[in-house]
């Protein structure tokens, strides 16, 4: 199963580093990570979905929880707003525009790029829902694809 | 103030008395500094040398060690020491040198990114790229290295930095957000482990490094004879409690006698305090005392459930923990389970064939005739041995590597314990093999009067290798002889201007080991044993602690 972890970290030079130096390791799989600066200008968020069973999320959190410039570490996956951003190259004829600008239409993406055969479409959303929606691009033929990697935040009152 | 003196004079108001290293081109500002301090410096002959000894005086005294290097190889060379340290715990700064700021990342002679290289293997690490922010690096180093589940922290000096000019203000407290250790248990997990004890009628407990980390031997043992617990010991836990008590079982795991693995095995409680059930200890994890409920008191919340499954977990410093325990337990007698383990004991005791010129009697001998000593051990078969016939009767007096098992370790961590405690004896003993991985320290010892007792069990094999391969490997004893029956460890040590002797037969051993007790200088004995004596009891990898191999007849 995936997991979703959320972890408040120091802004200093390395932490990435030590970070990925943990997980490989340690042997724990990397679906995806991002960072970046939260409220505070000292402190970042990294957002880690790992693939794995429950001890080997439990053993990720705590190791994570050992390296001095974590701050605090939480296992969000079952109560958080996740997005994420994906950027799609995509084949794009004249006799394909319109369909393809429906589509994008439908699945609230926004056309950032025209080209004379190709565009550049940006989604965000949860994992479902770009994967749906690069599903039914390929059949115009992707050309490029980039994906931001899942941000997470937890619902509510309460901080993650 | 030069940042190198600040930093010096910080180390002095760390309260650090002695620095373990080896000077060269990056780190010159530091030991100009040093020059003027009353912190003493014993240069090492080899840097990896200086981290053990480092490593041998933190585990002798509890206080934090520290070793210093320049750059490059200087740093690299420390590698090994670092993570000796790192997997058993202990509690050492490392200072290296480093080449200037602007010239990092750019190949710079004698550059090595050792914050990069040593990530793995550190508590934490600090390359400084700002003098301003020095000293409370300093400060942050020693208490990430002493506090919590102590290790060693390592701190990359850029040789600009230590020329630069900084107001000396050391700082007071430390600020860490990240970092808040865990030191008292959870009441409600202490209550629960009470219930377990009382109800239990078959308890062990399992004492771990973290007891004599923690300073918990007291209580330790209070709760073993409140409750009429047994206690056995990881090689790291020797001398937890008293190795001559009768509660004490000794080691457990690969090489523990049969009597306390046994022991474990039918017992229906496992108290295990400050250990990380290392698979050299608990053999096959799945048949680990299967008729046990464990309770785990560790003060690193990673090692609880990492290995073993566990029952009741307590996160905290285990000689808090344990106080806050024994005001929930009643003294209860245990007469069946008492009988039982002392009727294994009877049953299984540990022995050798005593014929021809056995280590093993070597190290009763040297028990017998040195029984105060502090014994480091090197790695291998003389390890073994010495943690099964050494019987070590306080806390920080058996000092070995064991999660890493770094031959090599036990000679420089003896030259640490030594300048700790100057009026102890310490002894190495040592296999033929690990002595010669840092038998240049003998030109540390002689110039500077360290008298360690280095005793070599000298089966000119690397014994323990050669065990496996023949028992495994069908006999087939690939690259594991070293000759050293014919290399004289005697004139080796007299060259060095340290006393030598060899000793052949068993009828030698007691009248040599009482000569080089008041010997003042260091000592090298070359003990010619047997080389085809193994360790035993020896339960394989991969089994239960009660499928042990013996020696046959
Ligand atoms: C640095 C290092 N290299 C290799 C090993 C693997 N190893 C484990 S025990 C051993 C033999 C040690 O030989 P010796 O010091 O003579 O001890 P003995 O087993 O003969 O008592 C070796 C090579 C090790 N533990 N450490
Ligand atoms: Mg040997």
């Amino acid at each position: 199963m995936r997991y979703t972890i959320s972890a408040l970290v120091e802004n200093k030079p390395g932490v990435l580093a030590r970070v990925a130096s943990l997980f490989r390791r340690r042997g724990f799989n990397i679906d995806s990570l991002t960072v970046g600066r939260t409220e505070k200008d000292e402190i970042s968020r990294m957002t880690i979905v790992v693939d794995g069973d429950e001890r080997v999320v439990e053993q990720v959190t705590k190791q994570l929880n050992k390296l001095i410039d974590v701050i605090k570490v939480s296992d969000i996956t079952d109560n958080a707003v996740e997005r994420e951003l994906c950027l799609i190259k995509v084949h794009a004829p004249p006799e394909k525009r319109s369909e393809i600008v429906e589509l994008a239409n439908i699945f609230r993406a926004r056309i950032v790029d025209v080209a004379r055969d190709s565009f550049i479409i940006e989604v965000t959303g949860d994992e479902d829902k770009i994967e749906a929606f690069i599903d039914l691009m390929r059949q115009y033929g992707i050309k490029e694809l980039a994906r931001s990697g899942k941000v997470a935040m937890v619902r509510g009152a309460k901080k993650g | 103030m030069r940042a190198a003196n600040a930093l010096v004079k910080a180390l002095e108001e760390e309260g650090v008395e002695v620095i373990f290293g080896i000077p060269g081109g990056a780190i010159l500002e530091v030991y100009d500094a040093l020059y003027d301090s009353s912190i003493a410096h014993i240069t090492m002959r080899h840097e990896q040398a200086a981290v053990h000894a480092a490593d041998g005086y933190a585990r002798a005294t509890g206080k934090v060690g520290v070793a210093m290097t320049t750059s490059g190889p200087g740093a690299t060379n420390t590698v090994t020491g670092i993570a000796t340290a790192y997997m058993d715990s202990s509690s050492i700064v490392v200072l290296t040198g480093q080449v200037p700021r602007p010239m990092i990342g750019n190949d710079a002679f004698q550059e090595a990114d050792i914050t990069g290289v040593t990530m793995p293997i550190t508590k934490h690490n600090y390359l400084v790229t700002d003098p301003k922010k020095l000293l409370r690096i300093v400060k942050e180093a020693f208490y990430i290295a002493s506090t919590g589940r102590p290790g060693p922290v390592l701190v990359d000096l850029p040789k600009d930095v230590t020329v630069a000019d900084i107001e000396y203000n050391y700082p007071k407290k430390v600020e860490l957000l990240g970092y808040k250790p865990n030191y008292d248990g959870h009441p409600k997990q202490i209550e629960k482990a009470a219930e377990l004890i009382m109800k239990s009628e078959r308890p062990i407990i399992l004492a771990g490094g973290g007891v004599k980390i923690s300073n918990a031997s007291q209580e330790l043992l209070e709760l073993a004879e409140t409750i009429s617990a047994f206690v056995v010991t990881t090689l790291l836990g020797k001398g937890a409690i008293p190795e001559t008590h009768p509660l004490c079982l000794g080691m457990i795991g690969m090489h523990g006698s049969k009597y306390a693995n046994y022991a474990v095995q039918e017992s229906d409680l496992v108290i295990a305090v400050g250990c990380r059930f290392s698979d050299r200890t608990t053999g096959k994890v799945s048949a680990f005392a299967p008729n046990a409920k464990i309770i785990h008191i560790d003060i690193d919340p990673a090692e609880i459930g990492k290995n073993v499954r566990v029952d009741v977990p307590i996160v905290g410093d285990a000689k808090r923990v344990l106080t806050k325990l024994k005001q929930h337990i009643q003294y209860k007698q245990r007469k069946q389970w008492e009988d039982r383990v002392n009727e294994l004991r009877r049953k299984y005791p540990l022995k050798y064939k005593n014929e021809g010129f056995k280590p093993q009697y070597v190290v009763e001998k040297i028990c017998e005739i040195f029984p105060d000593a502090i014994v480091t051990t090197e790695v291998g078969q003389n390890q073994m041995w010495a943690a099964q016939y050494y019987k070590a009767k306080y806390p920080r007096q058996f000092i070995t590597s064991g999660g890493l098992g770094t031959m090599g370790f036990g000679f420089p961590a003896a030259i640490g314990a030594q300048i700790a405690f100057p009026n102890k004896t310490v002894i190495d003993i040592a296999g033929d093999g690990s002595f010669l991985m840092n038998i240049q320290e003998l030109a540390t010892c002689v110039y500077y009067s360290i008298p360690v007792r280095v005793f070599i069990l000298n089966n000119g094999f690397l014994g323990m290798v050669r065990q496996w391969q023949q028992l495994f490997y069908r006999k087939r004893y690939s690259a594991t002889c070293i000759g050293c029956k014919d290399v004289s460890f005697e004139k080796i040590a007299r060259g060095f201007g340290a006393v030598g002797y060899t000793v052949e037969k068993p009828s030698e051993v007691e009248d040599v080991l009482k000569e080089v007790k008041d010997v003042d200088d260091p000592v090298v004995v070359d003990f010619r044993v047997d080389y085809q004596a193994n360790v035993y009891p020896f339960v394989p990898p991969g089994a239960a602690l009660n499928e042990v191999i013996d020696e046959e007849g």
